[in-house]
């Protein structure tokens, strides 16, 4: 047996870190490799580097056992190397047709041969079960197919070497089985898979082989059968696994936000939220289960007030809020927590003080009567938010975008716990973050529940919601389809509620 | 479940095939109600449809099309490109100057390469430094007058121009389509088709042969020209390996990165397209239509392009449809008061008619009573007066261009990495 | 040590793009025939006298007022060309109004003049504000057709109406009276200088001054200033920490345009006290080129704007002595703007980099190296 993927002394360093430090690893041509690691363990920039994105500073590569130094993806992908990417590749205005093709059009003449190019598609596609109009615009299809048609994109190139960067993340239970399906026809016919992933029983399930990256290192290659998911979780972590953790009740029959037979749709009129009805108690956590696009990101929006209603009401601390702006509510005391960090969170090129007050900016003591913001009592209020949250800056005047993630992360947790809001809408707290972090956040989370904090709880991380919530709720379609006891429900059967195969 | 939306998607066969039948239907009602306007005006004119007007009017949209194209290979290439105002102004000097030391071919030349290089700075600030965008294009929007003007002092001043204009220049010649139109082969006078139907007078018919006879009546070479790169544009962007390469750059620079298509290259090119096509709308604007180079004379067309590829969906053929409309408008003010007067009635009977359309389609009243409001209001004005203001056929253009975003914007889908700036490696 | 840092980071840009405008200068003079060294020589020796220095002043009030304008928008991210046709719209209505009441108590009868203008200016950029709260319009776009409304239609259409007759040939409103005239500020200029011939420093340049201070608190120490930097540089975060989107454009629109409104009240009441054809355009551009080379920093804005007015008075003695004709400043502020923009770009990118490694270092230094880089 050949050898697919060799590499030998793989450093990469960025300012301040190194990302890689002498990594080793070889790929058997043929085998499904899983990469594990916790998140920013370097897997991601290991395989930007196979790919050809990212230049390794020191070591040696070999494909297919020879040596190679890819300027760029293109290289990489003339030497049989296809990678799918955790964000999609893939631009919603263009057809499926010509998001394949793009970067190896067949042509005659300067003109595109598109008659050859769709025949070669259907072959592909009659190959790996995807039955789609080519002349779609992308834009109309659901996560599993783009995925679907990421590989049939590096399938169309020749690739005989597959990344996949976390390619279960996005998926329910059921969409992960018919990729792994995929993945081993795939395997059958020759080709070699790489695979990122950190949900253990996955990665036992599907890999020949298994590479755990700590800290940038490799730390051992190990065979699946030879090992335990606890195993695995030791070697990835280095230490104990943290979970969720063990439930005490502090559930109180104080209503802290009540969510009254609400609908809303969108700009053109499609409804995203039907009949939403459900409330929050102080001392509560109210975990939102559902595929992402089912009316969760409405329902944050809707409470928070920045999207109408078309009927229904909301009532915060028995006063009905409806009609309020984002404004009144915050200052009500609703925090939030935001999905998309990024987006809706952080002012990135501000300074770590004045994210410190971002949505309480009009709340004292950062807010002096009359006019004037109080830049002192807010860097006060930034220090003890640093110092107590754990993050690391090298101070409060530094701009928030120098920050790592996790960091990030931390000082929106904790400009919300520390500025005593309640309600809380947290919408996946601890994504994109490392463990250590996150065991800290679901700490926090969980204290101040115990203070009387009631929090809803979105999240795409189905241990964190069942290990946190009080009461979980599935959406689908915009409508709550399943009220749960967290106590007595498997990630496997919340998978089925989500999906609409369980009712 | 995703609810999907209605995607304006554009393809060549939506731009080109499909759009057919409903066009010809569109233009023949178009038509129908320039020649009702007509026939209702309280002073006579006929120039709402005349060949006369409608060849004027195809030449008077030639840089407003080109800015538009030039708009379109930039923004596809998802770079925003406001200083096509300042690559038109290169355009219309270096066009004239051109002219002047080679002829007018020359001086499309020149326009061409001079806008080319506006482009090329404007792409090394947004794309090579990612400057934001409407700041690079800023930049370029005051620098080209300052150029500009010190050029004319050296070059124009000293030969019976000044420092604000050249002197007198001669543009190419024109042809008539034989048959049709009455053009000459091989010294035959050839019978002028639609000139007699056009001058049968009448209804509908006869406007209808004026207008198409417009366009192949006394036309130079160059608005021909200008009227091919619609076409090769379409092919270019849509047919071609460098149009899907370009196009992918607008919509996911990332993506078309990972497949080793080399983004900076595609940006580049697109921008100083971009920037030619612009410096080809000055030349023809200096050398076809003014016959000089005068300071000012571009009046913002170049804004007005970028504004028609907008509402015209970021298509070609939409940004065409836009210029056409303003040639027109220019046109009727450089040729006819009555039928600027005509063209308060025309607005009044359409908005009329639009009004009527959205009662029937039920769609909201938001728009409607405002819709009402103008078209009373129009019509009340066209009723109570003999003429407008000359200042109105020239702002006219920039109305229109408010009116149409202010009902349009909802419908319309930019590219979507349009207008962000592209560093390779951060995702 | 990271002062002079800080400082070369903030000074570096402008300063550079300065010099590189002077070679590209030089080489234009010297390829045009002229001495480089000589043509500078001349510029600088008439742009140190006296009266050169006072039409600097003057020049750089009405250019500072166009850039704080446009400034106060641009920390919204809102990009509002449209200070050109508010300024001139309002600096007509104004010159109608002020002419038109004849004579009054003085103070009055300014504050009257700029309340207009300013109500003027505040209208019809709270027009292109309203056009894209409410339909999405593009500021660009709309505040680009505005200005041509304003000048060539408006403006033009009723200024033939309301024009009066005059030995001139020029197209112009009637005076207005001396009790709307602004103070000259020579008297007390001359107390330390010696007698000033023939220009006056426009007393204008305090309410310039005002305004600048004005802005600089209000964007960095309300918390007005504050929701509008949000909104600025995230919508989306401003809008989930309670920022109204829409009220808050709408507002910083009104601001920036009741400023634009001021731009042209220097020329007005310190110099022409009638609205003619012959107003000064363009003046709404160049704020852009102020405030594009101040950084939108009120201090960065007042030097950009002494040094573009400077440039331009003193560039006058070029043409006298024959050495170049004077739009050779038009291509250096072209020039300056190109390069300074590229390279605050550049510094920008360079100081995040420099951050990111900072915050790096620390969290290398408390946990080792763990924690990756900055989430992508």
């Amino acid at each position: 047996m050949t050898v697919a993927v060799h590499l030998e002394g793989i450093t990469k360093r960025f300012p301040g870190v190194v990302a890689n430090d002498r990594v080793n690893l070889t790929v058997e041509s043929g085998e499904i490799h899983a990469i594990c690691g916790e998140n920013g363990a370097g897997k991601s920039t290991l395989m930007k580097i196979i790919y050809g994105m990212q230049p390794p500073d020191e070591g040696r590569i070999e494909i297919f056992e020879e040596e190679r130094h890819f300027s760029s993806p293109k290289e990489a992908i003339d030497a049989g190397i296809g990678m799918v990417h955790q964000h999609f590749m893939l631009a919603d205005n263009l057809t499926v047709l010509e998001n394949v093709i793009l970067g190896a059009e067949p042509s005659k003449g300067s003109l595109i041969d598109f008659a050859t190019a769709r025949t070669r598609l259907r072959e592909l596609g009659d190959a790996y079960g995807l039955d789609l109009d080519l002349n779609d615009t992308v834009e109309t299809l659901e996560v599993g197919e783009r995925q679907r048609i990421e590989i049939i994109k590096i399938l169309y190139r020749g690739a005989r070497i597959l990344i996949l960067d976390e390619p279960t993340a996005v998926l329910v239970p059921q969409e992960v089985e018919e990729l792994f399906r995929n993945m081993r026809e795939l395997k059958a016919e020759g080709h070699t898979i790489i695979f990122i992933d950190h949900k253990l029983d996955e990665v036992l399930e599907i890999a020949d082989t298994i590479t755990v990256l700590r800290h940038g290192r490799s730390v051992a290659t190990v065979d699946p059968a030879d090992v335990t998911a606890q195993d695995l979780a030791e070697l990835m972590v280095g230490s104990e696994l943290p979970t969720p953790g063990a439930r005490v009740l502090t559930v109180t029959d104080q209503s802290v936000i009540e969510v009254r037979d609400i609908s809303a749709t969108d700009e053109v009129g499609a409804p995203r939220l039907r009949h939403v009805d459900f409330s929050l108690h102080s001392g509560e956590i109210v975990g939102i289960a559902g595929v992402e696009g089912n009316g969760q990101a409405e329902l944050v929006e809707a409470i928070l007030g920045i999207a109408p209603l078309t009927s229904g009401s909301i009532h915060m601390h028995g006063e009905d809020v409806t009609e309020w702006s984002v404004r009144q509510r915050r200052e009500a005391g609703l925090g939030y927590i935001p999905e998309d960090r990024h987006r809706r969170g952080l002012l990135l090129p501000a300074p770590v003080w004045e994210n410190s007050i971002l949505g309480h900016q009009t709340r004292k003591p950062f807010y002096r009567s009359g006019l004037w913001i109080d830049e002192q009592a807010s860097r006060d209020h930034a220090e003890s938010v640093v110092g107590r949250f754990d993050v690391r800056t090298p101070g409060v005047t530094t701009p928030i975008h120098a920050l790592s993630g996790g960091n990030q992360q931390k000082l929106i947790v904790g400009r919300e716990m520390a500025t005593r809001c309640n309600p809380l809408i947290a919408a996946h707290p601890t994504r994109g973050i490392d463990v250590g972090s996150q065991a800290a956040i679901w700490e926090e989370l969980r204290r101040a529940r115990g203070e009387g904090l009631g929090v809803l709880l979105i999240s795409a991380d189905l241990e964190e919601l069942i290990g946190l919530s009080d009461t979980l709720l599935v959406m689908l379609r915009g409508e709550i389809v399943a009220r749960l006891d967290p106590a007595e429900v498997s990630p496997r059967e919340l998978g089925a509620y989500m999906t609409g195969v369980a009712a | 479940m995703s609810i999907v939306r209605e995607p304006p998607m554009i393809t060549l066969r939506d731009t080109v095939m499909q759009g057919r039948r409903r066009w010809l239907v569109y233009s023949l009602g178009a038509v129908l109600i320039l020649a009702a306007t007509q026939m209702f005006a309280k002073q006579a004119t006929d120039d709402l449809t005349s060949s006369g007007t409608w060849a004027i009017a195809l030449a008077w949209s030639v840089p407003i099309l080109m800015a538009g194209l030039g708009g379109l290979f930039s923004e596809r290439a998802g770079v925003v490109n406001i200083g096509l105002e300042g690559m038109l102004i290169l355009g219309t000097w270096f066009g004239a100057f051109g002219t002047m030391i080679g002829g007018p071919w020359f001086g499309m030349l020149l326009a061409a390469v001079a806008g080319g290089v506006g482009g090329l700075m404007m792409a090394t600030a947004a794309v090579g430094f990612n400057v934001d965008h409407i700041v690079a294009g800023v930049a370029i929007n005051l620098m080209a007058p300052g150029l500009t003007r010190f050029l004319s002092d050296l070059h124009f001043s000293d030969r019976g121009g000044s420092i604000t204009q050249s002197p007198n220049i001669s543009g190419v010649s024109s042809f008539s389509l034989p048959i049709f139109a009455g053009g000459t082969v091989f010294g035959w006078k050839s019978p002028d088709i639609l000139g007699s139907i056009e001058n049968a007078e009448v209804f509908w018919l006869s406007d209808l042969a004026g207008i198409a006879r417009g366009f192949v009546f006394q036309m130079s070479w160059l608005t021909l020209i200008a009227f091919l790169i619609l076409p090769l544009s379409i092919v270019l962007l849509w047919r071609t390996r460098f149009g899907l390469r370009l196009r992918s750059c607008g919509e996911h620079p990332h993506a078309a990165d990972s497949l080793g298509v080399n983004v900076y290259k595609y940006k580049y090119y697109g921008v100083v397209i971009s920037g030619a096509l612009a410096g080809l709308g000055g030349g023809f604007l200096a050398i076809q239509l003014s016959g000089l180079y005068k300071e000012g004379q571009t009046q913002g067309k170049g804004y007005i392009g970028l504004a028609t590829m907008i509402f015209g969906n970021w298509n070609p053929i939409g940004t065409a449809r836009g210029a056409i409309l303003f040639g027109f408008t220019e046109t009727l003010r450089l040729r006819d008061e009555s039928a600027a007067h005509a063209l308060l009635l025309l607005v009044a009977i359409v908005v009329g008619l639009l009004l009527i359309w959205r009662i029937l389609r039920r769609s909201g009243r938001l728009g409607t009573v405002q819709l009402a409001i103008v078209a009373v209001a129009v019509g009340y004005w066209y009723a109570n007066s003999t003429g407008v203001p000359n200042q109105l056929p020239a702002i006219t253009p920039h109305i229109a261009v408010l009116v149409v975003l202010l009902f349009a914007t909802s419908r319309l889908r930019p590219p979507a990495a349009d207008g962000l700036p592209f560093r390779k490696g951060d995702t | 040590m990271s002062r002079l840092r800080a400082i070369r980071r903030v000074m570096g840009p402008p300063v550079g793009a300065v010099l590189l405008a002077l070679i590209v200068a030089s080489v234009i003079l010297f390829v045009s025939g002229a001495n480089p060294f000589v043509a500078f020589g001349n510029v600088i020796e008439y742009g140190t006298r006296l009266e050169t220095l006072v039409e600097s002043f003057n020049r750089a009030t009405p250019l500072y007022l166009s850039g704080i304008a446009f400034a106060i928008a641009m920390r919204m991210n809102l990009f509002q060309i449209g200070v050109e046709g508010q300024y001139i719209l309002a600096a007509f209505v104004a010159a109608y109004v002020g002419a038109g009441v004849g004579s009054l108590f003085p103070p009055l009868h300014v504050l009257i003049i700029l309340v207009v203008a300013m109500l003027v200016g505040a209208a019809w950029a709270g027009l292109a504000g309203w056009m894209k709260v409410t339909r999405n319009v593009h500021e660009v776009i709309s505040t680009i057709m505005l200005n041509a409304i304003a000048v060539g239609g408006v403006v033009s259409f009723l200024l033939g109406r309301w024009s009066i007759e005059t030995a001139s040939l020029d197209t112009r409103l009637g005076d207005i009276a001396t009790t709307g005239w602004f103070p000259s500020l020579n008297p007390i200029l001359e107390l330390v200088t010696r007698e000033i011939k023939r220009v006056e420093l426009t007393g204008f340049i305090l309410v310039a001054a005002v305004v600048g201070i004005g802005y600089h608190l209000l964007v960095n120490r309300t918390r007005l200033g504050f929701d509008l930097r949000a909104t600025g540089t995230n919508p989306f975060a401003a809008e989930a920490s309670g920022v109204p989107p829409k009220r808050t454009i709408v507002l910083a629109m009104l601001i920036s345009g009741a400023v634009a409104g001021l731009v042209g009240m220097a020329d007005l009441l310190g110099d022409q006290h009638f609205y003619s054809l012959r107003f000064p355009q363009g003046l709404g551009f160049a704020g852009i080129a102020v405030a594009l080379l101040g950084r939108n920093h009120a201090v960065g804005a007042a030097i950009a704007a002494i040094a573009f007015g400077w440039l331009e008075r003193a560039s006058g003695i070029l043409e006298v002595r024959g050495d170049a004709p004077r739009e050779i400043v038009t291509i250096m502020v072209g020039v300056i703007i190109l390069f300074a923009v590229i390279a605050y770009a550049l510094a920008q990118r360079r100081g995040r980099i420099e951050a990111a490694a900072a915050a790096a270092a620390q969290v290398t230094e408390a946990s080792g190296p763990d924690t990756e880089e900055a989430d992508t």
